[in-house]
């Protein structure tokens, strides 16, 4: 169990990365706020607390990896690298520019990407192809894909749960961000998947729901992916779509949307006060 | 005596590679025993990865494999691995440059038997679309092989198209190779034949029948069709009066456009394609009354260049 000045940390840090995603998306532009708000406590805990990463050493051969295989939410992966200092402050600017460092979907030219994802589907083949790899090399690694609730109704995810199964891959943990929104409406309208921990389980998968915005939730479920030998973890995390940005939540409305001037500024005011109650 | 089968020779040269390098880990979707890759999997079981009939989810776990430092072989048949595992081919393949190779096994119509659903005839127009993938097809087992070891330490993603039936040797063994190179397997003067996989062996048989009627022609083996050989394309294309492309693939995107291609902008002799007309394939009893129905024969090569020198003498 993760201390509370731990816990207080990485919440803060949550918060941070939320802040890192509206500056990021700025006024005017399209970006996905809405299911990158919604990953911002799980991917400080992986990068702040979990993941055997060093920001200056980022190519190690035994680093752990996080893949982000809903790629259209990468603007909260960029908030953590640059919150890690992998990814220049100044960079923020250019994200799904012409001339910018920040592709509109993970790029290998980013520093500390690890893949390209974004065809929705693909990540989790990904992590099972280096989990396979780096067992082999004896390396310790660890691998975390997330994937988003409505991305998981890509065959190839149901694919990879089998793979990863049958190679008892248990360094591999998938992360479902069950945010309950996709792009054009709620996944019960959409494309309703039932039974999501039963189906995993199904499938071989150790599988664990949790708040995916109770950081302490977060952190233990982690742990005991990390302690679970023999099989692969998924961690169902219940989210918030647009967690943190009052007008953004639970709607799909601003799955991929730009930000007026006001809302701009209320939405770095609403993180702010968010972290400001966290003293 | 080395067998002519292209399959076995991929199989053994993948097993060489194996055992000169570690990196290298094969994967497979339920086809080992037509892809040879079983051997593979006797040498190095933990090396070797069975991935299920889920060809899309073994194209991506190849890309990660690549990513943690591995030499990737994926296999498949042909048309799996380009039309089926299209988007991952290349989102997370090619998009990211990794080196993974991807052996599309029974390309063409060399799956005879099994029809039109498992014959390939569309893979090296989809392939040559994709930005930092290299396409190459060997005309014989000989070829496999070089072509192989050529292979281990190519820069990133490797498409190759091997054909499922033995194959007349066309390539001498002792000649160096080397990926992205055209090469002349016959010279003549009149004529010159651009030929790839199955059809180069066919070429030559035309050649030998048209020098009969007095027609010299050369035969030239594109045997790596991207990246294209494109000053050596223009260089074999000067000074005769036809050209003719061969190729086991639909008339769309594939070698005869390579090679028009790669030709525009210079002045050249009027150019003829021989190919798969816009249909899919169907199945036979055997691989060469099947080409004979497809028009891809030595006599359809020969009767082709015939026409084209005609219209040029007009």
């Amino acid at each position: 169990m993760a201390k509370p000045d731990e816990i207080r940390r990485i919440q803060r840090i949550a918060c941070d990365l939320r802040a890192n995603v509206i500056r990021m998306i700025g006024v005017g532009k399209v970006g996905h706020v809405g299911g990158s708000c919604s990953l911002a406590e799980i991917a400080a805990a992986l990068y702040f607390s979990k993941m055997r990463i060093d920001p200056n050493d980022m190519k190690n051969k035994d680093r752990d990896r996080f893949l982000l295989s809903k790629g259209h939410t990468v603007p909260i992966q960029y908030a953590a690298l640059i919150e890690m200092g992998v990814i220049p402050r100044e960079h923020s600017s250019g994200l799904k520019t012409l001339e910018g460092n920040l592709q509109g979907h993970p790029d290998m030219k980013t520093p500390g990407m690890e893949a390209v994802t974004g065809s929705l589907g693909q990540g989790l083949s990904i992590g099972v192809g280096m989990a396979l790899a780096l067992r082999y090399k004896k390396s310790p690694a660890r691998i975390y894909v997330a994937m988003g609730d409505g991305e998981i109704a890509e065959g190839q995810i149901w694919e990879a749960a089998m793979a990863a199964a049958r190679y008892k891959l248990d360094s591999l943990t998938g992360i479902v961000d069950r945010n309950g929104f996709q792009a054009t409406g709620s996944t019960k309208d959409i494309f309703e998947i039932p039974n999501l921990v039963e189906k995993w389980r199904a499938f071989g998968w150790h599988a664990i729901a949790v708040d995916g915005h109770d950081v302490a939730a977060v952190l233990e479920a982690l742990d005991e992916a990390e302690a679970t030998k023999g099989v692969p973890t998924v961690i169902v995390a219940d989210t918030v779509k647009g967690k943190g940005v009052s007008f953004a939540e639970n709607t799909s409305a601003f799955h991929n949307a730009s930000l007026t001037q006001a809302q701009y500024e209320q939405a770095l005011a609403e993180i702010e006060a968010a972290k400001g109650a966290l003293q | 005596m080395k067998s002519p089968n292209l399959r076995n020779a991929y199989g053994e040269a993948l097993v060489a590679l194996g055992r000169k390098d570690d990196r290298v880990m094969a994967l497979e979707a339920d086809l080992g025993k037509s892809t040879q890759s079983v051997m593979f999997q006797a040498e190095f079981p933990d090396r070797y990865f069975q991935m299920g009939i889920a060809e899309q989810d073994m194209m991506s776990t190849a890309a990660g494999m690549a990513l943690a430092g591995m030499i990737p072989f994926v296999h498949t048949f042909a048309i799996f691995a380009t039309g089926r595992a299209y988007d991952q081919l290349r989102n997370s393949i090619c998009v990211p440059n990794l080196p993974v190779r991807i052996c599309g096994s029974s390309a063409g119509l060399s799956d005879f038997g099994d029809g039109k659903t498992h014959q390939s005839i569309e893979d090296v127009a989809l392939m040559r679309a994709i930005p930092n993938l290299t396409v190459i097809c060997p005309a014989d087992a000989i070829e496999t092989t070089k072509m192989m070891e050529q292979m281990l330490d190519w820069p990133g993603p490797v498409y190759i198209r091997i054909n499922r039936n033995d194959l007349p040797f066309v390539t001498p063994e002792d000649e160096p190779y080397s990926i992205g190179k055209a090469r002349l397997v016959r010279e003549g003067r009149d004529v010159a034949i651009f030929a790839a996989g199955v059809m180069v062996s066919k070429a030559l048989e035309a050649a030998t029948t048209l020098e009969a009627d007095g027609i010299s022609v050369r035969v030239i083996n594109v045997s790596t069709i991207k990246p294209l050989d494109r000053d050596g394309v223009i260089r074999y294309a000067a000074g005769v009066d036809a050209i003719v492309t061969a190729e086991e693939h639909t008339l769309i995107g594939g070698l005869g456009s390579a090679i028009v291609e790669a030709l525009r902008g210079e002045a050249h002799a009027p150019v003829e394609f021989v190919g798969v007309t816009d249909r899919f394939g169907t199945s036979a009893e055997r691989y060469d009354i099947l080409m004979e129905r497809y028009g891809l024969t030595a006599e359809v090569i020969a009767a082709t260049a015939k026409t084209v020198l005609r219209k040029n003498d007009k």
